[in-house]
């Protein structure tokens, strides 16, 4: 699923990497933990961009399960894995029922009417302060964990290491998915959706899946968010934040689940950074980044490291 | 290739026309009444048409004469305004495309509409996933499909050589073929070309032809293609239908019709 046995080792080389560093030093913990939160909402809108949409609001699944995850910890304090399952069920349902009316969509006016739907769920989280405590958002107390009740660091290492085995789960799933008969009718739908019905296929159920896959993907990251701010807020669904999403598609490289990942490890160090040298500024350093990899590598980050792996396959 | 359960050199032309085909339908591809316009322009006018099992009907008119627009409407791309679809004893008016093809009517299209970043196998492999209707998330699409029917239809339409190669890489005339071998491996009772020879050289239309005939013949298929190459309409067609300004003009043996003075003036030219 993951490819050939090189980019298996490159797979496992990386998740022990990060794992050490992070056990070496702990304050990488947290933007390691928002990196990997990130990479499985832009493994979600890779899946869209496999059928060659593009979605301007996936923010808002990552959002919606956010604050599933924050209301229900805040009322009920169940533990920090039941809030994981019940953000992304949550997700899962609401792409569930916006994707009937998204797959009629293709192009622009997908891509902006999930920009729509996310504004509109921008402004109920901000107006309606009462519930959702407005633009401040809601704080949730730190929950158990399997159970058993962590100090902040203990908790931070379960997290880690749950979140990481997600990534690497949902990166299985959607490599799996890809080339799974709906994966490739998904695919079909970028480059010719008139044959795929002239198969029998419906081209409007399938991109129904994929939108639903999408959606459930950017719950599963908007969950893990939440968990490790402890902090919900509208900003978590501003378009901003979603077009964040696809810009760590494009720096990542959309072909591969591992894209993903290394797309969003790279934007959040690369903001880390820029934000403590380019005080105010640190969007000039990522912009420069997203020219350069547009012109100097379309296939992302990753399309480099996969074309590197051939050529030498090639030669062996 | 025989043409049973029609009577052989029955001909029929504008002069003939009556009301003699208002009956029930009994091909195994019938159309009554069958009308649509778009705007002024009249593309199908109360068009009553059956074809029987076996017979390998070409289709000639000229440009805006309603060839295509039958096409579509048979395959339900477009919707009658009036009149009626039947396939194999079911009226499919209106139904989609989805739906007809189910029922077992392939399609080619004058413009081959393939998946281009998909390899030339890949396309073959998920027309075959669609005959199984066996979907799903998890199901890689190499073990959804018979991979022996997937080659036979490669090898028929002289693609494997081709079978790794993107669709969208391949010269016009296979991509013809790739087009009629994702209709053809769904193992359909009907298929319907659409120009299948246009955009190619004149020294690969036989040829193409051929592969394609001989494809039909041996899956059993009985046929429908628009032509404009009256050569080509002669070598493989056993029936020809003329469209003048969406009404069947003639309809009969070819040799028959392409002797008909009004085809001949208005779709033959003189």
């Amino acid at each position: 699923m993951l490819g050939s046995p090189k980019l298996r080792l490159l797979v496992a080389a990386l998740l022990a990497s990060v794992l050490g560093l992070c056990l070496a030093l702990p304050w990488l913990k947290t933007p390691v933990l928002l990196a990997l939160s990130n990479g499985l909402a832009v493994l979600g809108v890779i899946v869209l961009i496999r059928a060659g949409q593009v979605s301007f609001g996936h923010a808002m699944f990552a959002c919606l399960a956010g604050y599933s995850a924050a209301f229900v910890g805040r009322e009920f304090h169940l533990d920090a894995l039941l809030l994981i399952a019940l953000g992304t069920a949550g997700a899962a349902v609401a792409g569930a029922v916006i994707g009937v009316f998204m797959v009629r969509y293709r192009g622009i006016f997908f891509g902006m009417l999930n920009l729509a739907f996310s504004m509109v769920l921008f402004s109920v989280l901000g107006k309606f302060g009462a519930v959702t405590g407005g633009t401040d958002g809601l704080r949730f107390d730190r929950p158990s964990f399997g159970f058993v009740q962590l100090e902040r660091e203990g908790f931070e290492t379960a997290l880690l290491l749950l979140a990481l085995t997600l990534a690497l789960l949902a990166g299985l799933l959607v490599q799996r998915y890809f080339g799974s008969v709906n994966g490739q009718a998904l695919a079909a739908i970028k480059t010719n959706e008139t044959r795929l019905e002239y198969l029998g296929i419906s081209a409007k159920r399938v991109f129904w899946g994929g939108y639903v896959l999408s959606a459930t993907l950017c719950g599963l990251g908007g969950s893990l968010f939440a968990l490790t701010q402890g902090l919900v807020t509208p900003e978590m669904g501003y378009w901003v934040r979603s077009g964040e999403i696809v810009f760590i598609a494009i720096l990542g490289g959309a072909g591969h689940a591992v894209g993903a990942f290394v797309g969003a490890f790279v934007f959040e160090f690369v903001k880390l950074y820029a934000a403590s040298l380019l005080t105010g500024a640190w969007q000039l350093a990522l912009g420069v980044v997203l020219i350069v990899m547009v012109f100097a590598a379309p296939t992302g980050l990753f399309g480099l490291v996969e074309r590197h792996l051939r050529a030498k396959g090639e030669q062996a | 290739m025989s043409t049973p359960g029609r009577p052989k050199g029955e001909f029929r032309s504008a002069q003939h026309e009556g009301s003699s085909m208002s009956a029930a339908p009994k091909g195994l591809l019938s159309t009554r009444g069958l009308s649509l316009s778009f705007g002024g322009v009249v593309a199908a006018d109360g068009i009553d048409f059956d074809l029987m099992p076996g017979e390998r009907l070409a289709v000639v008119g000229q440009n805006g004469a309603g060839k295509t627009t039958f096409i579509n409407i048979c395959t339900g791309y477009l919707q009658p305004s009036s009149g009626q679809v039947f396939f194999d004893g079911a009226d499919i008016t209106g139904r989609s495309p989805r739906v007809i093809t189910r029922r077992g009517v392939g399609r080619s299209f004058q413009l081959p509409q393939v998946f281009t970043e998909h390899t030339v196998r890949q396309c073959l492999m998920l027309a075959a996933s669609a005959v199984k209707q066996k979907h799903g998330f998890w199901l890689p699409l190499a073990a959804a499909v018979d991979a022996h029917e997937v080659d036979a239809t490669l090898e028929l339409l002289q693609l494997q050589a081709r079978a790794h190669d993107l669709a969208g890489a391949l010269p016009e005339g296979q991509r013809k073929l790739l087009d009629v071998a994702m209709a053809l491996v769904l193992r359909p009772k009907l298929m319907i070309m659409d120009e299948p020879t246009s955009g190619v050289s004149s020294d690969e239309k036989h040829e193409l032809m051929a592969v394609v005939m001989r494809a039909l013949d041996e899956r059993k298929v009985t046929s429908i293609f628009v032509e404009h190459d009256i050569d080509i309409v002669r070598r493989y067609a056993t029936r020809l239908a003329a469209w003048i300004a969406g009404k069947i003009a003639a309809d009969g043996p070819p040799d028959e019709v392409l002797r008909d003075p009004i085809v001949i003036k208005n779709v033959i030219g003189e």
